[in-house]
C-alpha cells in the first residue's frame, strides 16, 4: 500500500504548472494518456448529448408542448443520434482499447504511438466541426444550422433543394474527419494486437476483450469507407452538381440507404462488440471461474462479424425490395441471433456454479444480460419482415435500439468504468454512490424504453415533434420523461463519483478484484513503459498461474483441447 | 510486488510475430479497397441510367497507352526495389525515376482525356449520371497516384540528399506495395469503365 502512495504523487509531480500540463496534453503519444483522453472527451459529449436526450423527452412529455421549435426538436434528434453514435460510442472504444489492449498483451505501446495521437485529435477536430454548425453553419445566407437531416440523412432531403444553408455540409465534413481519426486508430489496434504480443501469447491465449477488440477494429477497417464514400458523394452532389442521390436526374435516393447502412448496420456491432468484451472479462473474474467455451466466444464473434456485413437492408424493408431481397435479410437478419444467443449462454454457464461477488462490475453485467436478452428478441421480432412493416419508424424501434445501446453497450461500458477506474487511477470508484447510479439508472431506463414499446405498438412515429391529445399515448410518453429524468441523475453520480474518487477513493492497489489477465500484473496507475520487463505468458489466465503456482492453467490448457 | 518475468517459466520456443509496417499497410489497403468497392458499384449501378447524354460510347476512347505507362511502373517499382536491397544506388535512382516519370505520364495523359472530355465533348461532372459517376470514380483513383506520386518523389529527394540508407528498405517496400495496389485499382476501373461500361 505504501509503495502505491509513492507512484501516486510521483505521477502527479512533475510539469504541475497548467502550461505544461496543456503542453503534456497536446504532445503526448502515450497509449493511457491517449485512452483517457478519449474516454474523456467522449464523457463530456456523452453529457452534451444526453442533455439533448432530456430536452427532446421534455418536449415530448405532455402533447402539443412548446417548449422546443419543431426546427430545433430535428437538430436535437439529429445532433443526439450522430453525437452518441460517432463522439461517444466510437471514442469510448477507441479509449478502451488504446488503454487496455497495449496492457493485456504486455507491450509498451501500441504499434504507432504517434499515429495514435493524430487519431485523436482528428476525432477532436470533428467533433468541434459537428458542434461548431450552430455557429457556422448559417454561412452569409443565414439559412441553416446544426444538421438536422437525422443521423442517417437519408436522400433526397440532404439535396441543396431541401438543406439550404450549410448543415449537411458540417454534418459530411465532421463525420469524415471523424472516420480518418477511427480508421487510423482501428489499423492501430489491429497492427499491434496482431504483431506486439508479449512473448508465449498465442493468439488462443489472448484474453477475450482483445480478441474481441481484434475483431471490433478490423469491422471499422472495412466498414466505415461505405460511409466516407457516400458522403464523399454527398459532398460531390451538393457543391459539383452530381446526380449520385438526385432522383429528378436518374439519380437514386435508395442508392444512399444501402451505402449507409452497410455502414450502418456493421456500425451497430463495432458498437456492441467491445460491451461484449468488457463482459467476456468481467464476469469470470467475479464469478471466480475461466470463461465457459474460450474457443467457442472467439468463434461467435468472428461469425457475428461476418454475418453483420449482410443484414444491412433489415433498415429497409420499407422501401419496397423484392421478396427475395426481402427474405435473404429477414433471414441473415435471424441467424445473427444465434452466435449472440451462444454468448449469452456462455456468460451464464460461467456465471453458473461460480462464487459469485455483487461487486458494481458484476452489477451492472447482470443488468446488461437481461436488458440485451430483450433487445435481441425485439431484434428479431422486427427482422420479421412482415412485422417491420407495420413497425418500422415507430417508438417501437427507438425502444428497441435504445436497449441495445443503452441496456446493452452503455452497462458493458459503465461496468467497464468500474472495473478499470481503479487501474488507471489507483483509487476505487465509491460503492454507495455506484449503487445509488445503479439503481437510479436502471429505474430511469426501464420507465423510458419499456413503455416505448407500447408507445410504438399503438402507433406513434419516431421523430415528430409533437402529437395530440386523445391518442393514448399521453401517460406512456409522460412516463417516459420522468424516466429521462432518473436517468440523467444516475449520470450525474456517476460523474460525481468518478470526480470525487480520484482523490477521495479507497486505494486501490495493482490487484483489486483478483484477477487473472496482465493489466493487473503492473502497478495503478501503470508506468509509462508499463511493465519492467516483458512478460511471459503460458495460458489465458497468466495471473492466475502466478498466484496459484501449484495448480496452473497451462496444465489444463496444454494437456486439453487442441486449439493451442 | 508481482515481477512477473522471473516468476513465469520461460517457454523455450521461438517467438516470431508478423512486421507492424506490413500488417498496417495491409489493413491500409483493405480500407482502401472497400473505399473504392463502393465507387465501383455506384458506377456499375447507373451504367445507362443518364436520362441526357453523352454516353461513354460516344465519348470514351481506350486509354491504351497510359495504362501501359501505369503498369509498367508497377515493374520498374519492383526492380528499383531489388536494386535497393543490393545496394546498387545509381541503378535504384534510375529505376525510381522512371518509376515517377511513368506515373507523370499516366497522370498528365488523365488531364488530357479530362480536358478533351470537358472542352470539346461537353461532359462535366453535372452534365449527367455517366459524368458523375465517371469524374468521381476516375478522379478517386488519380488522387490516390497523386498521392504515390508524392512519396515517390519524396523518396527520390531523400536518396539524392544522401539521406536514405538501408535503414529505410521495409518503407521503401511499403510504398512500393501501396504503388501496387493503386495499379491493380486502375485494371479494376479500367475494366469497369472502358471494357464493361463502354
Amino acid at each position: 500500500m505504501a509503495s502505491q502512495e509513492i507512484a501516486l504523487t510521483a505521477n502527479t509531480a512533475p510539469g504541475t504548472s497548467l502550461v505544461d500540463r496543456l503542453h503534456r496534453l497536446v504532445a503526448t503519444v502515450d497509449h493511457k494518456e491517449l485512452g483517457l483522453m478519449y474516454i474523456g472527451t467522449a464523457l463530456i459529449f456523452l453529457v452534451v448529448a444526453g442533455l439533448m436526450a432530456v430536452a427532446i423527452r421534455l418536449q415530448l412529455a405532455i402533447p402539443n408542448n412548446t417548449l422546443l421549435e419543431p426546427e430545433v426538436f430535428n437538430r436535437f434528434f439529429t445532433m443526439h443520434g450522430t453525437a452518441m453514435v460517432f463522439l461517444v460510442g466510437m471514442p469510448i472504444i477507441a479509449g478502451l482499447g488504446n488503454y487496455l489492449v497495449p496492457l493485456m498483451i504486455g507491450t509498451r505501446d501500441m504499434a504507432f504511438p504517434r499515429l495514435n495521437a493524430f487519431g485523436y485529435w482528428m476525432f477532436v477536430f470533428g467533433a468541434l466541426l459537428l458542434y461548431f454548425s450552430y455557429l457556422g453553419a448559417p454561412g452569409l445566407n443565414g439559412h441553416g444550422s446544426a444538421p438536422d437531416v437525422g443521423w442517417f440523412a437519408y436522400a433526397p432531403l440532404t439535396g441543396r433543394a431541401f438543406s439550404r444553408g450549410h448543415s449537411t455540409d458540417y454534418w459530411i465534413l465532421s463525420l469524415l474527419l471523424t472516420s480518418v481519426g477511427s480508421t487510423v486508430s482501428a489499423i492501430n489496434v489491429v497492427a499491434t494486437t496482431l504483431t506486439l504480443r508479449c512473448r508465449g501469447m498465442k493468439l488462443m491465449r489472448m484474453p477475450l476483450f482483445v480478441w474481441m477488440m481484434l475483431v471490433t477494429n478490423f469491422m471499422i477497417i472495412l466498414a466505415l469507407p461505405s460511409l466516407s464514400a457516400a458522403q464523399i458523394m454527398l459532398l460531390i452532389d451538393r457543391y459539383l452538381g452530381g446526380h449520385f442521390f438526385d432522383t429528378q436526374s436518374g439519380g437514386s435516393a435508395v442508392l444512399w440507404q444501402h451505402f449507409f447502412w452497410i455502414f450502418g448496420h456493421p456500425e451497430v456491432y463495432i458498437l456492441i462488440i467491445p460491451g461484449f468484451a468488457c463482459l467476456s472479462e468481467i464476469i469470470p473474474v467475479f464469478s471466480r471461474k475461466p470463461i465457459f467455451g474460450y474457443p467457442v466466444m472467439v468463434g461467435a464473434t468472428t461469425m457475428i462479424a461476418f454475418i453483420s456485413f449482410g443484414v444491412w437492408a433489415h433498415h429497409m424493408f420499407t422501401v419496397g425490395m423484392t421478396s427475395v431481397g426481402n427474405t435473404f435479410f429477414a433471414v441473415s437478419t435471424m441467424l445473427v441471433g444465434v452466435p449472440t444467443g451462444i454468448k449469452i449462454f456462455n456468460w451464464l454457464g460461467t456465471i453458473y456454479g461460480g462464487k459469485i461477488r455483487l461487486d458494481l462490475p458484476m452489477i451492472f453485467c447482470l443488468g446488461f444480460l437481461f436488458q440485451f436478452l430483450i433487445a435481441g428478441l425485439t431484434g428479431v421480432m422486427l427482422a420479421v419482415t412482415p412485422f417491420d412493416w407495420q413497425l418500422s419508424d415507430s417508438y417501437f424501434v427507438v425502444a428497441h435500439f435504445h436497449y441495445v445501446l443503452i441496456g446493452g453497450l452503455l452497462y458493458a461500458l459503465f461496468a467497464g468504468f468500474y472495473y478499470w477506474y481503479p487501474k488507471a487511477v489507483g483509487r476505487l470508484l465509491n460503492r454507495k454512490l455506484g449503487l445509488w447510479h445503479f439503481w437510479l439508472f436502471t429505474i430511469g431506463f426501464h420507465l423510458t424504453f419499456d413503455t416505448m414499446h407500447f408507445s410504438g405498438l399503438l402507433g406513434m412515429p419516431r421523430r415528430i415533434f409533437t402529437y395530440d391529445v386523445g391518442r393514448g399515448w399521453e401517460m406512456l410518453n409522460l412516463i417516459g420523461s420522468v424516466g429521462a429524468i432518473f436517468q440523467a441523475v444516475g449520470v450525474l453520480c456517476l460523474a460525481i463519483n468518478i470526480l470525487r474518487s480520484l482523490r477521495h477513493g479507497k486505494v486501490a492497489g495493482n490487484d483489486p478484484w483478483d484477477a487473472w489477465t496482465l493489466e493487473w500484473a503492473t502497478t495503478s496507475p501503470p508506468p509509462i513503459y508499463n511493465f519492467e520487463s516483458a512478460p511471459v505468458v503460458r495460458s489465458r489466465r497468466p495471473l492466475w498461474d502466478l498466484k496459484h503456482p501449484e495448480d496452473p492453467d497451462w496444465k489444463y490448457e496444454e494437456a486439453g483441447s487442441g486449439e493451442n | 510486488m508481482i515481477n512477473e518475468a522471473s516468476l513465469l517459466p520461460v517457454e523455450a520456443t521461438e517467438w516470431k510475430l508478423p512486421s507492424s509496417r506490413k500488417v498496417a499497410i495491409v489493413c491500409l489497403i483493405l480500407t482502401e479497397t472497400c473505399l473504392f468497392s463502393i465507387f465501383v458499384v455506384a458506377y456499375l449501378f447507373y451504367l445507362g441510367k443518364s436520362l441526357t447524354g453523352p454516353t461513354p460510347r460516344e465519348v470514351l476512347e481506350l486509354p491504351v497507352f497510359s495504362t501501359i505507362c501505369l503498369l509498367s511502373s508497377s515493374v520498374t517499382i519492383m526492380l528499383a526495389e531489388s536494386a535497393f536491397k543490393k545496394e546498387r544506388e545509381k541503378l535504384f535512382r534510375v529505376l525510381w525515376l522512371l518509376t515517377i516519370a511513368l506515373a507523370a505520364i499516366f497522370l498528365s495523359l488523365t488531364a488530357r482525356e479530362w480536358h478533351t472530355l470537358i472542352y470539346d465533348k461537353g461532359l462535366t461532372i453535372s452534365t449527367n449520371l455517366f459524368g458523375t459517376t465517371f469524374y468521381s470514380l476516375v478522379g478517386l483513383h488519380a488522387s490516390h497516384v497523386i498521392v504515390g506520386l508524392c512519396l515517390l518523389l519524396l523518396v527520390f529527394i531523400f536518396s539524392l540528399t544522401g539521406s536514405l540508407t538501408q535503414m529505410h528498405r521495409q518503407r521503401i517496400q511499403m510504398i512500393s506495395w501501396y504503388w501496387h495496389f493503386v495499379d491493380a485499382v486502375w485494371v479494376v476501373v479500367f475494366t469497369v469503365v472502358y471494357v464493361i461500361g463502354r
